[in-house]
């Protein structure tokens, strides 16, 4: 596939980021104001809330990756407008600010002294207002590069290994070139193939930032492990799959940074990147936690191949599925945007299934929604690093 | 037709591609990296997705997959048998 010219319809934001969804979100900064938030989302249609669990008295590091999510979140391109709603205004204000900074519309809402009914009234009027006016915005014919792609695999079999993962790792090469910006992760699923991705780095200095967050994340695992994580990394799913070992697993998911990108740099959890190419993002494995992860780092688009049949979706970050185990295919087929199972019956060559998912990917950049959209999968998963205080 | 293939040559273990695999069946496999034939004949029942051995191993051996460490052998494998949790551990954690 010739990628040189290659074009999509894309929302272009006030700060020149461009999107692919023209979402308005109702995000809540904390647990107890999840109510409110999905009323006004209930109020205003064409509006979607984003509840999660946390938000209250979480401390330093944890803390501000908490707030980098949701900002992070709200910054996407993919949002057009905002409506942040917090038990206090104090932290409500800190979420607006830090995404009014990319120049969209925002709003916050607190709750004390006002209650839910009164805070519900207030949000959901300037939630009519911005979602009529992100009715207006329009798609414009924006170039590749615009596009940022983020990948992840999930319920990964041995069929991920050799055939969904390499479709992402062919379709990588091929945008990378083109100064597509690309993001993959997963710290501990590295584990057996880490040497590998070390080699990848664009010099030392991003060799080292990587090595720093791998061990880092290793030592969680050495610290807090009762076990081998055979109950957990290879998963129960990747096990019934045909998985056997963390190395085995990790061999496969590194399929997906294909064979000729380097990696550029380096992000911490959440953290966007600042130019174009390849970027490691420090994160968990889980599914939900890694797209979220993505999301609030800014990725418009996402690659999750799966093997058993991961069913994970995004509220703001459309996830493509590919898959090419026959039986995943046959059994959860609604659930699948790209059946590379060709691959393995030698019916369809790695480059052909690479220009498949690029095909796709333009597609759905361009409005087509996932399946995972389409089914309602709004898996909105913030990531914890310890206790509340 | 393929029933399991294989990422690089050399590899101790392929992977079966299809449904209903038998014990006694002679399955032919791809060495996808350098485009070869294979064959090998299933001395278990194996899943789809799960790992046939291409050789003998016995405890304290390596496998290796894409041409890399996926873990040690922990009961004895014979060629053909079903390769996974009960024969093969990680060396890692």
């Amino acid at each position: 596939m010739d990628l040189s010219k290659a074009t999509f319809w894309g929302y272009k934001r006030e700060n020149g980021r461009v999107g692919v969804r023209n979402h308005v979100i109702i995000l809540p900064v904390d647990d107890i104001s999840n109510a409110a938030a999905e009323a006004v989302a209930n109020n205003i249609k064409g509006t979607m809330a984003l509840p999660h669990p946390y938000g209250r008295l979480q401390f330093g590091a944890d803390l501000d990756l908490h707030f980098r999510t949701l900002i992070g979140t709200g910054c996407n391109p993919n949002v057009a407008a905002v409506v942040v709603i917090c038990i206090e205004e104090g932290w409500g204000k800190k979420v607006a600010d830090g995404i009014a900074a990319t120049g969209k519309p925002v709003a916050y809402f607190g709750i004390e002294q006002h209650g839910d009914h009164d805070t519900i009234m207030r949000a959901s009027k300037a939630a009519k207002e911005f979602v009529q006016w992100a009715g207006e915005r329009r798609r414009e014919e924006r170039p590749l590069k615009d596009l940022w792609v983020s990948t992840k695999c999930g319920e990964s079999d041995t069929t991920s290994g050799c055939g969904s993962n390499p479709t992402v790792g062919n379709a990588f090469d091929k945008l990378y070139p083109h100064g597509v910006t690309l993001c993959f992760g997963e710290t501990t699923e590295l584990t057996g193939g880490e040497h590998m991705v070390a080699a990848r780095c664009r010099d030392d200095k991003v060799r080292a930032r990587f090595q720093f967050m791998f061990d880092r994340y290793q030592e969680v695992v050495e610290r807090h492990k009762t076990s081998d994580l055979m109950d957990s990394q290879p998963t129960k799913g990747n096990i019934e799959g045909g998985l056997t070992t963390i190395e085995e697993k990790a061999l496969g998911n590194i399929q997906k940074i294909g064979r000729k990108c380097m990696v550029d740099g380096v992000l911490d959890k959440a953290e966007a990147p600042t130019g174009p190419g390849l970027w490691f993002m420090d994160s968990s494995s889980a599914a939900a936690e890694m797209v979220t992860l993505c999301a609030a780092a800014g990725f418009a688009v996402h690659f999750f191949p799966t093997g058993q049949g991961n069913v994970i979706g995004n509220p703001i970050l459309p996830v493509i599925k590919l898959c090419a185990n026959p039986r995943t295919v046959r059994t959860m087929g609604e659930h699948i945007d790209v059946d590379v199972s060709g691959l393995l019956r030698r019916e369809l060559s790695p480059d052909a299934a690479g220009d498949k998912l690029l095909e796709y990917m333009f597609r759905t950049a361009n409005g087509r929604l996932t399946a995972a959209e389409a089914l309602g999968h709004r898996e909105f998963v913030l990531t914890r690093l310890y206790e509340s205080a | 037709m393929i029933h399991f293939v294989v990422h690089e040559e050399g590899d101790g273990v392929g992977v079966v591609v299809v449904e209903g695999v038998k014990a006694g069946q002679e399955l032919s496999g791809w060495i996808m990296e350098d485009d070869k034939d294979i064959k090998v004949v299933a001395k278990s029942d194996i899943p789809i997705g799960h790992k046939v051995a291409l050789k003998d191993y016995k405890p304290g051996d390596t496998v290796i997959k894409y041409g890399v460490d996926i873990g040690k052998v922990v009961a004895p494998i014979k060629q053909g048998e079903h390769a996974h949790v009960q024969n093969i551990k990680t060396k890692r954690w």
